[in-house]
């Protein structure tokens, strides 16, 4: 008995470093940029950064406006390319790994390559950069974003319900739209928010690809706490903003997939 | 820019990105048909046997379905394959025109080898190898400790109180779910902030790269750590093994393909990673490969140095996926 006592808290103890690791390095500067809202250049508190973000006096919120309009727009795109692909992956390929592999390797090479490639090419197709090519280079870095997790629940549906459909007399259209569609949810859900958050926080893209002209909500926090303009208060404000839609679409994918991810997670 | 019609200077610009492209398609074909044997080299007799049966079966019913079918198949991979063009063309042709010499992604000065000797060139590749040098040690370290801790406090998790093991999964999310930029920035600002404890430099890039690689270890060893049987352990402590040996001899070889590619995937991210860095590389000096490139070629125009430099990255990254997952593969095929 006593022995038994004795493992389960060595066990446990293995996991108190890491416990106070995340609380440091994790939790901890969250709660920095949570205090640094609230605080002006003398650290006095204060809620002028609010204001000054939510009145729109830096530009700051139209900004973000645009910002959700681009990344709304590049994830639809994405979707429209990304789901007919998952689709025949599973339906045509479901056997081969290595096909699907395919479609992923490219994200595992450096995404500054991959846009500095892109902007080489349309500066050399005499293209005028701008808000196609900004579009374009999220959509080429954002698609197997969108193709691995449909893929993913488009392959794990029971082909049984697609034949019990097909046997209650539903037509091809009919399958796809009552079937297929409802239980690949849980991936679109989880492929928008894997594409919708990068495209509307990324820096670098954005200025690669339209030659510095198009700002998005990444580059004006990173703008924020750059040396010279620093600004922390506001780029915090901005920062918190940007937290509250990362926790708002991971609540939405935990609400479509509550029965399989949040089961098997805890 | 002369915008006068020069059809001797279009048509050549045009016959060299037919080329381009030709060379393109040439070697997705290539690949396709190296991924292809691969396949055919890795199934048993077995599957080959049940693949030629589900064949027969799809072939004997109604010719004319079967034809459609053929017909939506053939729609479905030209889809596939134009997606996947998409996909590699950009890294493709910075490959073929690397061989060009220029950044005009034209052969009007023939196949050379230039753009690679200036690699060898001191004056290009002074900066460069720096940065090879920093990111290799990042990466290393980066996944080394973030793989130890990653693998100790799994095993403590797993045997945590299912209120903790709640609390401290989620917040072992949320360097995942949360946008690189915040994050950066709020380890930016927390390291400002206790400046005196962590100095500039690598300490604090290693600590910032832990911090986001070490979930995804957790993750990668966590299902397997759940699959494994209690028992075991149990059984290692019965037959006299005290409980360090019983982890050291039992747990861990049990879950060391987690571990493995938990290992893989944090130095890959670390490898991979921009963000983070560029906010927290501070003013020492230190650049990775990744905020080298962007310090270095965001403002000009792509160097031919670059071609160069990009199409060996593209293809190392490229051959060791494949190999790693080939490898995968072949030993799920085995068992």
């Amino acid at each position: 008995m006593k022995r038994k006592f004795r493992f389960r808290l060595t066990r446990r103890a293995f996991a108190y470093p890491y416990m106070i690791f995340l609380l440091l390095f994790v939790v901890v500067p969250l709660v920095i940029i949570l205090i640094n809202a609230f605080l002006d250049e003398n650290s006095k508190l204060t809620f002028a950064n609010f204001v000054e973000f939510f009145s729109d006096a830096g530009g700051g919120l139209t900004v973000l406006g645009n910002s959700l309009i681009i990344g709304l727009v590049t994830t639809l795109i994405c979707l429209v390319i990304g789901y007919p692909c998952a689709y025949f992956l599973a339906k045509y390929h479901a056997s081969s790994r290595v096909f699907v592999l395919m479609f992923i390797l490219p994200m595992w090479v450096n995404f500054l390559i991959r846009t500095l490639s892109t902007k080489a090419i349309f500066m050399a197709l005499n293209v005028k950069l701008g808000m196609g090519t900004v579009m374009f280079g999220m959509v080429y870095n954002y698609l197997p974003y969108m193709i691995l997790p449909l893929h993913t629940t488009l392959v794990s549906i029971d082909h049984s319900y697609i034949e019990a459909a097909e046997d209650l007399g539903a037509d091809k259209m009919a399958v796809f739209l009552k079937t297929i569609l409802p239980l690949s949810l849980p991936g679109i859900v989880s492929g928008i928010t894997m594409t919708f958050i990068p495209a509307i926080s990324t820096f670098a893209i954005s200025e690669i690809l339209s030659g510095s002209k198009i700002f998005l909500f990444g580059d004006a926090i990173n703008m924020h706490f750059s040396k010279t303009t620093n600004s922390f208060g506001v780029g915090s404000v901005m920062s918190l903003v940007m937290l509250v839609l990362v926790v708002v679409a991971n609540v939405i994918v935990n609400l479509t997939s509550k029965d399989e991810e949040a089961t098997s997670v805890l | 820019m002369n915008r006068t019609f020069d059809f001797l200077a279009l048509s050549q610009t045009a016959a060299n990105w037919l080329l381009a492209i030709l060379c393109v398609v040439l070697a997705m074909q290539i690949a396709i048909l190296v991924f292809i044997v691969v396949r055919r080299s890795g199934k048993t007799g077995k599957c080959r046997i049940r693949e030629r049966v589900r064949s027969a079966e799809s072939r004997s019913p109604r010719q004319k379905k079967s034809s459609r079918k053929l017909f939506a198949r053939v729609c479905a991979d030209g889809y596939l394959g134009l997606v996947l063009a998409l996909l590699y063309l950009p890294i493709l042709l910075i490959i073929v025109f690397s061989f060009s010499g220029t950044s005009r992604f034209s052969f009007a000065n023939g196949f050379t080898f230039d753009s690679y000797k200036q690699l060898f060139d001191s004056e290009y590749n002074e900066g460069l190898l720096d940065a090879l040098k920093y990111t290799a040690i990042l990466a290393v370290s980066a996944s080394v400790i973030s793989t130890i801790l990653g693998a100790f406090s799994t095993i403590g998790i797993y045997a945590l109180g299912r209120k903790m093991k709640k609390i401290t999964l989620t917040v072992n999310q949320l360097p995942m779910i949360n946008s690189e930029v915040v994050m950066a920035v709020s380890l930016m600002v927390f390291f400002a902030a206790f400046s005196f404890v962590f100095p500039q430099g690598m300490t604090r890039l290693i600590i910032s790269h832990v911090a986001f690689c070490t979930p995804y270890v957790v993750l990668s060893i966590l299902p397997r750590l759940q699959k494994m049987d209690p028992n075991m352990y149990e059984a290692a402590l019965d037959l006299g093994a005290n409980p360090f040996t019983a982890m050291l001899k039992v747990v861990f070889p049990y879950i060391m393909p987690g571990i493995v590619s938990g290992f893989a995937m944090a130095f890959t991210l670390s490898l991979d990673d921009f963000i983070i860095t560029q906010f927290n590389k501070g003013d020492t000096g230190i650049e990775t490969l990744s905020t080298y490139i962007y310090e270095d070629a965001r403002v000009k125009s792509l160097e031919p140095f670059w071609f160069a430099v990009f199409s060996i990255f593209s293809v190392v990254m490229f051959t060791l996926l494949l190999l790693m997952n080939i490898k995968k593969n072949a030993k799920e095929a085995k068992k």
